[in-house]
């Protein structure tokens, strides 16, 4: 057993030894896929939405919505922002899932903890 | 530094299974060792100081993915806190403004909409230049490169203009406490930006006379990433500062 | 002079004949330094092990300090109506000691064991960015020494090591000494910081091949844990810092009550930081415990996957028990309540630890080696500290207890008993390792029974001392309050001070046992305690290189794995030792080994951070010249390759002279 085992060492190294020369690494990209993403021009589209996104954010201050419709529209075009520029632009969306879930443990770490910090201010709740 | 050590242990017992297994040989279990332990330039750093291994191409690491790409992001990860901490602290004090204009009677909706268009765009520029970058394109990726630049200058003069008018109208960083937080919530977020411009530009130099030690695509795109978060914490500022009315 | 060839096997390039490396022209005034020897050789360095060592040295250095501060605060209270500290003096006195000892002993002997170790227990080289390595350490330094300059510069910090505002402000501490506390914690979150982001490359990045994570030695897990906790929890602290600097130095009302401020925004950003930051303080030492134990019990770690997922769930909980710092100040019932449910279940993965390291000396063959009998006196310690922790998990008793001595006495059992003696266990465990010497076990062992009668002695009493109603930080009680009976707070008092100056004479013998054994010639075997984790796959102390020829992994303990295997029967037995491995090693050596160079970019930009601190209390041109310094070092690190690129390998022309030092490769 001990000396096939041996022997497939052997031609795996050689083969090995083979495919790689002294002096490059074998050929992995170093950080996600650079070939998957957007085109330029699909760059253009997203930045596009993010203007009318924001266009849309700024004409609902103006218009005279009730209170929690206005709040939960207007956060949820904040959100929607920001997750396009973090998906998209910053490219966490045909990235390792490892730089996702670091950035947002960090995210959602300071979301929590400050809101329940705010909470303890009594600044959720109506004064 | 110790270069004889005496032998403690007993003679063994005669060597059955052997030898350790080293990096040379493939780990038959079905791992391959990483190929970096082939490699001249093995896994003694994350940072690559050589110009032979070119492009896009990293070391090998544990996880395939690039040190310097790991650390942004956790770096990033970790801006989240200081700028959530300094969002709080303007979230609790807005409404403490005795001695000066409010919110609302201060901020100039239509100028900051105008420069928050701006920053957004610059986010554009800098993902073509990263594009750029990643085409080997240098040209292109100076000229994106500089566009973002300008137009983060374009946002940092808006705000100072706005910040100068505050403190004509009454507003200033120690009047009251909604002044304070304020300032120091937009005058971090403008020192952040402004460092973003410095290394965009010192990045455009080092492009133009190619003295960008390792892999340019990759610190193109670092820079980006860091750009592009000065970008969404703003995001997250002109809709909870501005735009919701004290 | 000669022309030296680069050598084909540098790892076994010995002698006169080894090849030399000419520097690299960096794009500073002076010439990239890259000596071997003399005290170049150190302030350069970006080697993770001389980092190591010089966190160790420096840190133990302000332990020594911090400590001499510790015993004016009990002469201070062995006796009633005390006149040997004034009150401002007593006030900077706590203050300075809490401080020193958190920020300038702990967290940084962490980081000396953390640098040193790691790269060895992972089977790499480096880390993953030395010279951010370099320039953390050497920002721990100078921030570290700008801290305890203000000792002579109009005073100490003496607001307490949380620094409630508004007691801070400049109406309540007029002196500049909240001033240099401040800013030199500024100047080592960055150090903390920069390491965190480092040693998680590191770990995540630049593991041996075959080493998955649940193969690694459990010390590096607890120190991953750590880095992260550090990574979010620094910027918390630097919030507060900017804005209490803010308040004090440029006019801002952050926490000005007059203007309408909230004092408990400073607590709640405080102890956001300061709850994961205990944790930041004890898992280091349950991590070199976890490795202790297990060697000298001759078993493997018990539930080694049920340490880590502990170790990991201590690091997010950690994150929702803040307020029991602040169960006093008013929070409200329903915060207080939420809070103190969260606290007492932050105690069940702590329990699950205690239970697996005793569970890893039960049936064990047990050596109590000196390094074993702090791993053993961490498990009770801190679970005397802890049970008291449990006292306070609950708010109303907790609310008898809050600002006593019956607080000081849990800290300090869980920070004494817990996280520095699992230091000394790391110490003398790790000695050989570094230093190629052991500790004596004779001076080991009056070390460990002095520390240990020394701080039961010194802590037990202020639990008495607590519930009777002995408030912190108070700089003298009367003899009239001292009281009668098994309960009299003079006499404990005077206990408590006796027993520490024997805790000091044991820290005494810990530096003669260093000193002799610095002074003894004899050297330490290859593998003395016959462990298990790869640190141990290195010479004594290690090659610059670390491992002639990185490993593959193939389990969990691998060196201890690579010396036995099981026979047919099950058993146990020696296949390889020490030698033979070590042998092996250097017959297969990597040929072209290139470590990362010298540079002297991190001391410069390290330098500049404490000037801008001094301007900034001092005068604002000195800030702006410190400010340049950065920003000038910054652009000549980024410009400069971290290692010196292939040309710079040719030597020299013969015959010119020449000022470059040379160094020799392996």
């Amino acid at each position: 057993m001990s000396s096939e085992t041996t022997e497939i060492q052997r031609q795996i190294s050689h083969a090995v030894d083979n495919l790689v020369e002294p002096g490059h690494t074998v050929d992995e990209p170093a950080s996600g896929d650079h070939k998957h993403g957007l085109t330029d021009i699909g760059y253009v589209k997203v930045a596009a939405m993010l203007a009318l996104m924001t266009a849309l954010e700024v004409t609902l201050t103006y218009l005279d919505l009730p209170g929690g419709v206005f709040m939960t529209a207007l956060l949820g075009l904040m959100v929607l922002k920001f997750w396009t520029v973090v998906s998209y632009f910053m490219h966490l969306k045909f990235d390792n899932p490892i730089f996702t879930k670091l950035f947002y443990t960090g995210l959602i770490l300071a979301v929590l903890v400050y809101s329940a910090a705010l909470l303890t201010f009594q600044f959720f709740s109506p004064s | 530094m110790a270069d004889t050590v005496a032998p403690t242990t007993p003679a063994s017992e005669p060597d059955t299974t052997a030898s350790i297994d080293l990096a040379t040989t493939p780990d038959i279990h079905g791992q391959s060792p990483t190929p970096g332990a082939h490699d001249d330039h093995a896994d003694h750093h994350g940072y690559d100081g050589h110009d032979d291994h070119g492009g896009e191409h990293g070391h090998a690491t544990s996880t395939g993915l690039s040190n310097n790409k790991l650390a942004m992001w956790m770096f990033l990860g970790s801006e989240c806190l200081l700028f959530g901490g300094l969002i709080s602290t303007y979230m609790l004090y807005r409404g403490r403004h005795e001695g000066s204009p409010s919110p609302s009677q201060l901020y100039n909706i239509p100028l900051t909409s105008v420069s928050s268009f701006v920053l957004l765009m610059s986010s554009l520029t800098m993902v073509l230049a990263v594009s750029s970058a990643q085409r080997h394109d240098d040209r292109n990726t100076s000229t994106w490169l500089t566009v973002t630049a300008l137009l983060g200058a374009t946002f940092v003069g808006a705000q100072v203009f706005e910040f100068t008018e505050f403190y004509h109208e009454g507003l200033g960083f120690t009047t009251n406490l909604f002044g304070s937080s304020f300032f120091t919530l937009t005058g971090f977020h403008g020192v952040h930006v402004t460092v973003g411009i410095v290394m965009l530009m010192a990045l455009v130099g080092m492009i133009n006379r190619n003295k960008i030690p390792g892999n340019k695509a990759e610190v193109v795109e670092m820079i980006g990433l860091y750009w592009h978060f000065v970008d969404i914490v703003w995001i997250v500022i002109f809709t909870l500062v501005y735009l919701i009315p004290s | 002079m000669a022309i030296a060839e680069r050598p084909l096997t540098p790892a076994l390039a010995r002698g006169g004949s080894s090849p030399l490396v000419t520097p690299s022209s960096s794009l500073g005034a002076f010439r990239r330094p890259v000596s071997t020897t003399g005290w170049r050789s150190w302030v350069f360095t970006v080697d993770h092990k001389k980092l190591g060592i010089m966190y160790g040295v420096c840190a133990f250095a302000f332990f020594i300090l911090g400590g001499c501060e510790a015993l004016l605060i009990r002469l201070q209270l062995a006796a009633g109506d005390n006149k040997v500290l004034s009150a401002s003096a007593y006030n900077q006195m706590f203050t300075m000691h809490a401080t020193t000892m958190i920020f300038l002993f702990v967290m940084p002997m962490a980081a000396a064991f953390a640098n040193y170790l790691i790269p060895l227990q992972i089977g790499a080289r480096d880390v993953a960015f030395p010279r951010l390595n370099a320039f953390g350490f050497w920002c721990f330094l100078v921030g570290g020494i700008f801290l305890n300059t203000s000792w002579f510069l109009g005073g100490a910090s003496d607001s307490g090591w949380f620094a409630y505002a508004p007691n801070t402000s400049v109406a309540f501490s007029p002196s500049h000494g909240v001033d240099f506390w401040a800013l030199g914690l500024q100047i080592t979150g960055i150090a903390s910081l920069t390491g965190a982001i480092n040693l998680i490359v590191t770990v995540l990045n630049m593991r041996a091949p075959g080493m998955t994570l649940m193969k690694m030695p459990i010390f590096s897990w607890m120190i991953l844990v750590v880095q992260f906790l550090l990574l979010f929890a620094v910027p918390v602290i630097t919030v507060a810092l900017f804005l209490l600097m803010f308040q004090r130095n440029f006019g801002a009302s952050f926490f000005t009550v007059d203007k309408g401020a909230d004092p408990l925004l400073w607590q709640h950003l405080f102890w956001i930081f300061g709850h994961p930051e205990v944790y930041i303080l004890i898992l280091p030492s349950f991590g070199i415990v976890s490795e202790v134990l297990p060697v000298f019990s001759r078993k493997p770690l018990f539930g080694y996957k049920f340490v880590v997922f502990s170790g990991a769930a201590i690091g997010f909980l950690g994150w929702g028990v803040w307020a029991h710092h602040m169960f006093a100040s008013g929070l409200g019932p329903v915060s207080v309540a939420v809070f103190s449910v969260a606290t007492m279940a932050i105690a069940l993965p702590t329990g699950v630890k205690i239970v697996n390291w005793t569970m890893t000396l039960w049936g064990g063959k047990l050596h109590f080696t000196t390094a074993m009998l702090f791993a053993i006196g961490l498990i009770i310690e801190f679970t005397i500290g802890g049970l008291s922790g449990v006292t306070h998990s609950v708010s109303p008793s907790d609310t008898q207890q809050t600002d006593t001595y019956y607080v000081v006495a849990h800290f300090h059992y869980v920070l004494f008993g817990g996280a520095v003696f699992g230091l000394f266990a790391g110490f003398y465990y790790w000695w050989p390792k570094v230093f190629g010497k052991m500790l004596s076990e004779r001076l080991g062992k009056w070390n460990f029974w002095l520390m240990v009668i020394g701080m039961n002695l010194t802590f037990g009493p202020m639990h008495i001392l607590g519930l009777q109603g002995q408030p912190r930080r108070m700089v003298v009680w009367t003899k009239f309050r001292g009281g009668d009976g098994f309960f009299n707070g003079a006499f404990w008092n005077l206990v408590a001070t006796i027993g520490s100056f024997i805790l000091a004479l044991g820290i005494l013998v810990f530096i003669i046992n260093v000193f002799k054994t610095w002074r003894s010639p004899a050297l330490a075997p290859g593998d003395p305690w016959d462990a298990r984790t790869l640190e141990w796959l290195t010479t004594n102390p290690p090659k610059e290189h670390n491992f002639d020829v990185i490993p593959v992994v193939h389990s969990l303990d691998e060196f201890f794995h690579l010396k036995y295997a099981e026979d047919d029967a099950g058993d146990l037995q020696k296949v390889a030792d020490y030698e033979q491995l070590m042998e092996e090693q250097e017959a297969k050596a990597d040929k072209h080994i290139h470590l990362p160079s010298p540079s002297y970019w991190p001391v410069v930009l390290a330098v500049g951070l404490p000037i801008i601190a001094y301007g900034i209390i001092f005068s604002h041109v000195l800030a702006v010249v410190g400010a340049a310094i950065v920003i000038l070092a910054a652009f000549g690190w980024s410009l400069e390759p971290s290692v010196a690129p292939e040309s710079d390998y040719d030597p020299p022309v013969g015959g010119e002279p020449t000022t470059k030092e040379l160094a020799p490769l392996g």
